[in-house]
């Protein structure tokens, strides 16, 4: 219903406080009406200033508690992303038991955690056993553990198969097999791309900070150019989404990346992969800076050097892979969310939860984050850490094979 | 944030429809051949008929070598994975989904490009240092898959259309599950059989053993009904089924473990470039003498016996495949209740598809593999040990020293 633009002139002439006057006052249903619908459009505008700004106080905490736990260490992260991982598996299966009405199956709730429970065990008993190596030799009973580690988790597994076979009750089958699939491409979702952003947090905990940085900054930016310049629509997957928006995230996203890079790369802190001191039984973070965090001096192109008139330019080579993992984010990671966003839709589901006022579930926080960090994790094993030299060993296998590599 | 009413959910789980997959597939000579006999027989010569030509076949593609294993590993996946997503299909009238076919074979290839590529990179070290797009594809292997998903990933993206999103995610999903389920088994299977052709011969032995033996002793003996799922399956049949198959294991174990063709790693000589089979057997392939315990001593007054160890371990395979195998069985026939389906498909007359003679084999082939990486192979373990060192740069020395 729009204002009639005459009555609003007549009407702005009052003064907040006649306003009222004239309302109570009032001898025709029109002006009635108007001022009703003037107030009404006053009132819901401060409603949507005040979801702005419940939106970006939240925000700002947000960000601030992602400095407070990075200040606090390695296994404070390490327990936030443990928590985020089973906030987003409970949202995940609480949308598919309102879809598909399974209340009504008890134990489908106890696998589901069951099965959770037994992937994250598989996945942080390799990391420990991996890289708490010394720790593990020295205890007995985890010796043990991780000796047989691949059977147990798979025992503990199966267990829950069978359970779920015998659970098999006659008019749910389709119900029941619905929930399992439900339960573990959630599984393959959430719990692998969590145990990758732990793998990532072990290389140093700069190539955790950046790539969420870098997400969290194309979301910023992308809303903030779409707030102001956004004209063309995106994808009709998701209405609100610009190409203006789109593009200025990706080279603010880029600009901030490359600032954002050259701060962290100064500090061992955030430098340096995580440590165990077997002696000390804590966390070190100390080492010999690896050479992508070592200042050097490059050679500018012979374009650049005739428009800047610089000839040399001292750069981090971390901060020309932080290009890249900034390109990564703002041009494929968005995908991550119009995924999230079509799943929504096709559910019919407004947001993944109500658990932060003004933005949703946790899901909805990390729907594009979770791409990053699996593209972190592979451009590491690719790019940095030169892992065919690992898989060449596991060509071992007679002795001399072995040698013939180890010695190369 | 309300999920659907009945109706829409109703919706979600439409019947299948009765398809081709009841229509008689037999061959014509075989029709004939068993055309006096009444119906119920002619089903059983049929059956009978096609396992032994089953099992014929097994022997004929283990002699021919570990090529046209891999070779036919791929091809079983491959069908199986058609199987499944076929049925996908009908239980959700997607056929008007075009690019969905398209995509579910792009995502096939591509989690098999990844799986392939790690064993080439790991079993073909020789080979793969010496070509130089080889060398290239192997070092960026991770990446390269990755790039591939993506692209699929985003292709799904771009393709949703509006009035069929739920359609879409569904099928998004059951093909993730069923690569989960068929590829990387159908990987572990092959990694198994680089281990020696024994630890590929003797899972499936004993799942094919333990379906035949547990259907005769139930032919015979059944009465008890075992699960309600499957109503034919008999306790008496499950029982006697796991002693046989014990004892069949038993004796395959001793009988293959004899034969460096079938108890060497499968290896790759880049001079010749072909697959050599020869090595020195491991210990577990080398006859030891074990004493038996006392009470055993007294009754068959035998105090020592030789046996290879490899038995020992195929009795813990052959439990496995009896006692835990068959749940793979009532996997898929709840499945089979729950979408309304009779058989997986009817490639093979008279037993359905691939998928219905190879449910029972997932689970084996996974039991193995662990059982392999957790018992026998400590080439894993020297792995592990290798990981740390890689990923710690502080802790390089001692462990060069151990291996």
């Amino acid at each position: 219903m729009a204002l009639d633009h005459q009555f609003v002139l007549s009407l702005a002439s009052c003064q907040l406080s006649t306003l009222c006057s004239c309302v109570c006052d009032c001898q025709s249903s029109c002006v009635c009406v108007n001022s009703r619908l003037f107030i009404h459009k006053q009132v819901s505008s401060f409603y949507r200033w005040k979801n702005y700004w419940i939106r970006g106080v939240l925000s700002l905490a947000m960000i601030f508690g992602f400095f407070l736990i990075i200040y606090m260490g390695p296994i404070t992260l390490i327990l936030v992303v443990m928590s985020v991982q089973i906030k987003c598996f409970q949202e995940i299966i609480t949308i598919g038991y309102r879809v598909y009405h399974s209340y009504e199956l008890p134990w489908f709730r106890t696998l589901s955690w069951y099965f959770l429970i037994c992937v994250n065990y598989f996945f942080y008993g390799e990391t420990v056993a991996d890289y708490f190596g010394a720790l593990v030799q020295r205890e007995e009973p985890l010796q043990f553990l991780a000796r047989y580690h691949r059977f147990i988790s798979f025992a503990l597994y199966l267990a829950g198969f069978c359970m779920f076979v015998l659970s098999l009750v006659k008019k749910h089958y389709r119900l029941q097999f619905y929930m399992f699939a439900w339960t573990h491409v959630t599984l393959l979702i959430v719990v692998t791309q969590s145990h990758l952003v732990i793998q990532n947090l072990f290389e140093g905990m700069i190539w955790f900070i950046v790539p969420i940085s870098i997400v969290i900054c194309n979301d910023i930016m992308a809303y903030l150019f779409g707030f102001f310049f956004g004209r063309t629509p995106l994808i009709k997957l998701s209405p609100k989404k610009t190409w203006e928006g789109f593009i200025g995230g990706f080279f603010s996203t880029v600009v901030f990346g490359f600032i954002l890079a050259y701060l962290l790369s100064q500090f061992q802190y955030f430098v340096c992969p995580v440590g165990y001191n077997s002696e000390t039984n804590s966390f070190t973070i100390e080492c010999e800076p690896s050479d992508i965090f070592v200042m050097q001096e490059y050679t500018l192109p012979a374009a650049i050097q005739n428009t800047l008139r610089w000839k040399t330019v001292n750069l981090y080579p971390f901060q020309i892979h932080s290009i890249f993992l900034s390109s990564f984010g703002s041009l494929i990671g968005p995908f991550g969310g119009f995924f999230a966003s079509g799943f929504k839709r096709a559910f019919k589901i407004k947001d993944f939860a109500n658990t932060i006022p003004g933005h949703g579930g946790i899901m909805d926080r990390f729907d594009c984050q979770y791409l990053m960090a699996t593209f972190t994790h592979v451009y590491i094993a690719s790019f940095i850490r030169y892992m065919v030299f690992t898989h060449m060993l596991h060509g071992c296998r007679l002795k001399w094979n072995c040698h013939y590599w180890l010695f190369l």
